[in-house]
């Protein structure tokens, strides 16, 4: 692979197609445009030094009553999604892949975080989105499924889950550990090249060499990073500067903060320089048209970018 | 297959002379099941049988381990290992040195042919805080400790040819292991006792260090506790069904 030194290119692109993406008329906006959000996340505020991040209760402090019941319940099935929600997922991932430590751990976008700042607001397109619309947008795009009716028993067990995760949490108040937090982008740009290197030595023996994971029976264990089985391209996950926060906190697995900004930047760009499941929301079949609406705008992201000769966003599946 | 010259019979004395001329026969003829119940051609090489038990599921008192239905590579590698000294023990070790690299490759598929370990998919009792099952099902985030069965499968069945088994393993070789992996720490003189010498590790053959932090990281309890949990799942005399999920 060659170097792709892309990064000031990209940016500058999308600075330039992001009026375009505004400016685009409306008869296409998608048939529930409450769905169309996995928008990144603002930034958390730093973790003052030694003070800890937010403590979620214990599993001993689950009450032995109906909440307790659905607060287990929500917790079983975001670590077996595809094995208890089959039907809402569309590949091989359960909710605990990109929430680590059953949606505990800081800086893996943890839900004792996440469930106070909801409903939220956003600026961008006046519109308030509520805790269930963020988890469906993680069915549609992340599992690349379908996602729960908003008082189906999955998501309000789920939501039962964050809710007791978040008990003695702030309401409103943005916590140190929320999201990902990303490393700035490193000076030079990323380089797939590169990547691929870190990729090799540091991730292949679990997420194998295609990226596909590994499975024990049905059972997948080690999630897949691209390809039919992984997160699609609608996905935050598919953003380059996403990704190598969640990288560089929580990989190689037991291993986090082992990477440098630019391995983590690099790693993150050669792992979605790889084709995934089409972007839902495809515009009018059309990759380009899609890139203007809704990838242009978002992060650092090679949807609809040339990278050696092909372009991607083909999607597989 | 031409089967090797048993050990010990006559024309083995002629082998030093015919060594030559046979090497590239015996190469071929490694067999891993002989090597198993016969040990080597050089008889340094013991027979694996004798410590790993006729069915290969290892001497759980004695710390022995399974070596049944292990993945092909890993057995490979970690005789590899014994033979460099990335991997230390005084029993193992010369019976490393002493296999041709062809009886190495042989006894390592004839191993992995063995049935695996088999654990029932039946659903994962909900562990306590503090727990054996708990380190295994859970893992301590606070210290970057994944959950085992995370890199060691569902219920420790093994995941591809780098990650173990530990279902079928006793309690008594995991705990060896894991403190193989940690070895211990210096311990300063006081006015009643002497001061001890930390020993270094005697395994270092983890793969980019993936299982080292984890063994220091726990406590001579928590050690206990999990290599219990293991080997406390017993063994499943219905084959492993692949076709249902197995919960975390
Ligand atoms: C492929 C990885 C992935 C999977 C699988 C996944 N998510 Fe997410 N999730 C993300 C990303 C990326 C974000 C946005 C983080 C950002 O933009 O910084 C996110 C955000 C969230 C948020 C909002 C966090 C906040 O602080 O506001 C919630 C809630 C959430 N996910 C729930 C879920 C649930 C429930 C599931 C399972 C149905 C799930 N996620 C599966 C990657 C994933
Ligand atoms: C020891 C095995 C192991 C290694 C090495 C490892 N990972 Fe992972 N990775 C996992 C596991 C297991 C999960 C899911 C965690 C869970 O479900 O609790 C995961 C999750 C992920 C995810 C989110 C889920 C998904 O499929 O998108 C990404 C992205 C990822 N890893 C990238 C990497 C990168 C990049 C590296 C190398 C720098 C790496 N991993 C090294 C085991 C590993
Ligand atoms: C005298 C007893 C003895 C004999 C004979 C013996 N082993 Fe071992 N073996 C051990 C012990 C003890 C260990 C555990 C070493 C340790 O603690 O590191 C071991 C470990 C191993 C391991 C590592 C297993 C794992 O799970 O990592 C392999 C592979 C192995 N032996 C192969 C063989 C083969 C092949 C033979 C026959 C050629 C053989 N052994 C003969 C005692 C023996
Ligand atoms: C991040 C991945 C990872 C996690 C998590 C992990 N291990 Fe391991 N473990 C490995 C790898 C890789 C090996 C094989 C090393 C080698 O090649 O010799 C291994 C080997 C072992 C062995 C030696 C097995 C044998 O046959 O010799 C034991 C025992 C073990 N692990 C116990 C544990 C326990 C207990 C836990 C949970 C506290 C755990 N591991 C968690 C990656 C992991």
């Amino acid at each position: 692979m060659k170097n792709a030194k892309i990064f000031p290119a990209l940016l500058l692109g999308a600075g330039l197609l992001a009026g375009v993406a505004q400016a685009a008329d409306s008869t296409n906006a998608p048939r529930n445009p409450r769905l169309d959000d996995q928008t990144q996340l603002p930034k958390a505020p730093p973790k003052p030094a030694r003070q800890q991040y937010f403590q979620p209760p214990a599993d001993t402090d689950i009450p032995n009553n109906a909440f307790g019941e659905l607060v287990r319940r929500g917790q079983d099935l975001f670590m077996n999604t595809k094995a208890l929600a089959p039907e809402y997922v569309g590949n091989e991932m359960n909710c605990v892949n990109c929430h680590i430590d059953r949606g505990r751990k800081a800086n893996s976008a943890p839900l004792w975080a996440a469930y106070p700042m909801y409903p939220a607001y956003r600026k961008k397109n006046n519109k308030v989105n509520t805790y269930v619309e963020r988890m469906q947008g993680c069915f549609q795009f992340s599992m690349n499924g379908k996602p729960p009716a908003a008082d189906s028993e999955i998501l309000t067990a789920l939501t039962t889950y964050a809710y007791w995760l978040s008990t003695g949490a702030p309401t409103g108040k943005a916590l140190p550990g929320r999201g990902f937090d990303e490393p700035p982008p490193p000076k030079g740009g990323y380089d797939i090249a590169r990547g691929k290197a870190v990729y090799e030595k540091q991730c292949q023996l679990c997420h194998g060499e295609n990226g596909e994971g590994k499975k024990v029976g049905v059972t997948s264990v080690f999630p897949a990073l691209w390809g039919k089985d992984s997160y699609n391209w609608g996905a935050g996950m598919h953003r380059i500067n996403t990704a190598a926060g969640f990288i560089q906190h929580n990989m190689p697995l037991g291993r986090g903060e082992t990477l440098s900004d630019q391995e983590a930047w690099d790693v993150a760009a050669y792992i979605n320089s790889h084709e995934r499941p089409q972007d839902p929301r495809l515009v009018n079949g059309s990759i380009d048209e899609t890139r203007k609406r809704y990838h242009a705008d978002d992060g650092v992201n090679l949807y609809g970018v040339v990278v050696n000769g092909k372009k991607l966003g083909q999607g597989v599946q | 297959m031409r089967k090797p010259v048993p050990q010990r019979s006559p024309r083995f004395l002629l082998l030093p002379l015919l060594l030559p001329a046979l090497l590239p026969l015996l190469a071929h003829a490694a067999d891993g099941s002989d090597i198993m119940q016969k040990g080597g051609a050089n008889p340094a090489a013991m027979p694996c049988i004798t410590c790993h038990g006729t069915d290969g599921k290892g001497m759980a008192a004695a710390g022995f381990p399974r070596l049944a239905g292990l993945p092909e590579a890993y057995i490979a590698k970690q005789l590899a290992d014994f033979k460099a000294g990335h991997r230390e023990n005084a029993v193992m070790q010369p019976i490393a040195q002493s296999l041709t690299p062809e009886e190495v490759a042989a006894v390592a598929k004839a191993y992995a042919e063995l049935p695996k370990v088999n654990i029932k998919p039946t659903p994962v009792e909900r562990p306590q805080p503090g727990s054996g099952a708990w380190i295994a099902l859970r893992g301590a985030w606070e210290r970057n400790i994944p959950e085992c069965t995370l890199c060691h499968g569902p219920a420790g069945v093994g995941v591809g040819d780098a990650f173990p088994p530990l279902a079928g393993q006793s309690a008594l070789y995991i705990e060896n292991q894991l403190k193989a992996w940690r070895g211990t720490k210096a311990v300063a003189a006081t006015r009643k006792t002497k001061a001890v010498a930390a020993v270094p590790p005697s395994r270092r053959n983890d793969p980019n260090g993936l299982m080292a932090h984890i063994a220091v990281d726990l406590s001579d309890a928590e050690i206990k506790a999990v290599a219990d949990y293991f080997a406390g799942l017993g063994e499943s005399k219905e084959a492993f069904d692949e076709s249902q999920h197995r919960l975390r």
